[in-house]
């Protein structure tokens, strides 16, 4: 008994070291700006630093920041669902005096309460990638339309079907079962451009149609997402349309169809735009994808502020809409009439 | 968890008399029976576990068609191999009544030193996989360092370099994939298929059992696998019998890091890559298989045979619940109740083994 109390002490002396560890490690400055003619500060709240997309969104970022000759912080959660680092990176810009906060949302709804405080103390508050719940709970969001996104390459395959005569099986591979929205938005996107009843368009899952005929969670790894494809193709070897939320997802998922030599019978598509993606669709392993903009996210985002700054200009979405669309294309080598599409060629110019 | 000697257990644990030592005071039919299923499960801490694999092995058999096909089995053995190979060097650490939080760090910064060293230095690739193995050593004999020398407790140390040997591979890569086709063919040759009929394996299946028969061998026939246990049992009686319980634990710890380095191996073959973020999930999955395989997190009782059952019971239970059909949320609550059970019955096993 002696020896599991002392388990526990240690256990939450543990979690303690552990967060002021994380915290401490999650926020950095910005190199770039940093004490350059004592411009205004703005900050970026990103969910992570870990992959290539948010490290374009902070290289634009800082790149943008020293053009209007504004001072930047970054900083970062330890993980893609970190909300705590992040209401402590607006505490510590608060304190900062920042007059502009740039942040993606790990926690849509959790970091609102947050940002109404940034907000009382006179900085504006603008989102990238992720629209906050409620949307209006910052002045602007500058983002990719993930809906849209989904679309796109949900229309492209129902004409690749269409036009090669095949009855579609699909496969969806989300990033995790929790309904988050952007793995809503880009699943239900792509079901309703592929032209399948959504039923309740803010859940995935609940649709009956019977040319879906599995689902499955990557974990936006590529281990988990193998695994996932593994066992939907162990389950349905008939399948040939695989939906992945991410690209990552889809490396995973062709794995696991190359491992089972079944790379003429599945059509992989993805969202994304990762210059792997691009070299992934050369060699014929990815079919299409919806490419992002990361730098034109935080290229809008510094303009919004730094015009705020300038002259009190809030910032605000285009047209009263919830949110500014940051762009997305569909990238393809396999152009199908009727939907709009560019070459991988286009595709590496903007890939990250 | 099942077979008569578990559920003999669970009545045990409902009502707070018949807990331990009560038990054994307690004559009539019910007692003995209870005793001896604690016995075997004292003496044999693998029974629960390997009843628990079978157990459901043939229950998602009967109801899933998909489950009993021999490709099926072949896919779950490649699906568990990554993290029974981590959990097989997390057992050893485990036994000493330490933990590792960072063996997913470890062996994510080992296949990416080899990644790197192939693909970008261009070394050659039976180099570039010792060095990997190496890097992973080293990270391993650093924990085992700071909790033998420095007397640190290996949840904070874990801890600590779980984060330094993250960001490490974070800097070193921005974040990107290196592809196993950019290296030597070496790096990836544990992916490569055996195939007998539709039941295929691949060469990283052959190496996990002969790491987990080395191991084994070791433990039960050496000095030094006595040691061990010795050490998880009771650090200050092992020092008093004349064991130098620090040397015991670096070695521990750095044996555990050469593990992740050949696990750093399988899991480029495994994921056609070495990714900066497949580890995520390692470290966890590592703990569970070993805590559901009946080795004791406080040390000093279990087999490391038993972190390989336990990562095949993880293995099962996902693969099986997907094939049935069984929504992904609910894979997860599965696998929870099945930590649960294992902890209740090391408890229990362990109050009888302290009253007597």
């Amino acid at each position: 008994m002696r020896r599991s109390v002392s388990w526990v002490t240690v256990g939450v002396t543990a979690l303690v070291v552990g967060s002021l560890t994380l915290a401490g490690c999650s926020t950095e400055s910005g190199p770039a700006a940093e004490g350059e003619g004592g411009g205004e500060l703005i900050g970026l709240i990103m969910k992570t630093n870990d992959v290539p997309f948010w490290q374009e969104m902070r290289k634009q970022a800082e790149q943008s920041a020293a053009e209007r000759g504004l001072r930047i912080q970054v900083f970062a959660g330890a993980d893609i669902g970190d909300n705590e680092s992040q209401v402590a990176a607006i505490e510590t810009l608060i304190s900062a005096g920042a007059k502009g906060i740039m942040i993606t949302p790990a926690d849509p709804q959790a970091i609102v309460s947050a940002i109404d405080q940034a907000k009382a103390a006179g900085i504006a508050v603008v989102a990238l990638d992720t629209p906050t719940v409620p949307a209006d709970a910052v002045d602007a969001t500058f983002a990719t339309d993930n809906y849209r996104g989904g679309q796109l390459i949900g229309e492209w395959a129902r004409k690749k079907f269409e036009n090669e005569g095949t009855q579609p099986r699909i496969a969806l591979i989300d990033y995790s079962a929790d309904q988050i929205v952007v793995d809503v938005q880009r699943d239900q996107g792509f079901l309703e451009g592929f032209g399948i009843d959504l039923a309740d368009p803010a859940i995935f899952g609940d649709e009956t149609d019977p040319r879906i005929v599995g689902r499955g969670t990557g974990l936006l790894t590529l281990g988990d997402s193998r695994t996932a494809m593994e066992n939907l193709l162990q389950a349905n070897p008939d399948l040939n349309l695989v939906y992945t939320v991410n690209e990552t997802t889809a490396f995973g998922a062709i794995e696991a169809i190359k491992a089972a030599g079944k790379m003429d019978q599945v059509t992989v598509v993805s969202i994304d735009g990762g210059c792997e993606g691009m070299e992934a669709i050369k060699r014929g392993e990815l079919a299409a994808t919806a490419q992002q903009f990361p730098r034109q996210m935080s290229a809008l985002g510094v303009d919004a502020l730094a015009k705020y700054i300038e002259d009190g200009t809030t910032p605000s979405n285009e047209g009263g809409k919830d949110a500014t669309d940051s762009g997305t294309k569909l990238i393809t080598d396999d152009p199908q009439d009727g939907v709009d599409s560019e070459s991988v060629d286009a595709g590496l110019e903007n890939c990250f | 968890m099942s077979g008569p000697g578990t559920q003999e257990d669970t009545s045990a644990g409902e009502s707070p008399e018949g807990r331990g030592a009560l038990t054994i005071e307690r004559p009539g039919v019910g007692g003995r029976w209870r005793r001896r299923a604690h016995r075997v499960l004292h003496e044999h801490p693998t029974v629960g576990p390997v009843a628990v694999l079978v157990l459901s092995i043939l229950v998602f058999a009967t109801i899933t068609p998909s489950f009993r096909t021999p490709s099926n089995l072949g896919l779950v053995l490649q699906q568990v191999t990554v993290i029974a190979v981590l959990a097989l060097g997390q057992a050893i650490i485990i036994l000493t009544a330490g933990i590792d939080l960072s063996v997913g760090a470890i062996a994510v910064f080992g296949s990416i030193t080899m990644g790197i060293a192939s693909a970008q230095w261009g070394l050659d690739g039976v180099l570039a996989l010792m060095l990997g193995v190496l890097v992973a050593v080293t990270m391993g004999a650093i924990n085992g360092g700071l909790v033998a020398g420095l007397r640190l407790p290996p949840f904070l140390v874990t801890l600590a370099t779980l984060s330094i040997f993250g960001t490490l591979t974070t800097l070193a890569t921005g974040g990107a994939n290196i592809r196993a086709a950019d290296m030597a063919g070496i790096l990836s040759w544990t992916g490569t298929p055996i195939q007998i009929g539709t039941f295929r394996v691949t060469y990283a299946t052959f190496i996990m059992f002969a790491l987990y028969a080395a191991i084994a061998y070791v433990m039960s026939s050496t000095a030094w696998g006595k040691h061990v246990v010795a050490v998880g049992d009771d650090r200050d009686a092992a020092r008093l019998a004349g064991i130098r319980t620090r040397r015991v634990l670096l070695s521990v710890y750095g044996t555990a890091g050469l593990i992740y380095g050949i696990g750093s191996w399988i899991i480029i073959g495994r994921l056609g890559a070495a990714s900066p973020n497949a580890g995520a999930d390692y470290n966890l999955d590592a703990i569970t298989a070993v805590v559901i395989g009946g080795i004791s997190l406080f040390g000093g009782r279990g087999r490391v045979w038993g972190a390989l059952v336990g990562a095949l019971v993880v293995g099962v239970f996902r693969n099986g619940l997907q094939l049935a059909g069984v929504p992904v949320e609910w894979q997860g609550l599965a696998i929870g109740l099945l930590v649960l059970a294992a902890v209740a019955v090391d408890q229990q096993v362990r109050s009888v083994g302290a009253a007597r």
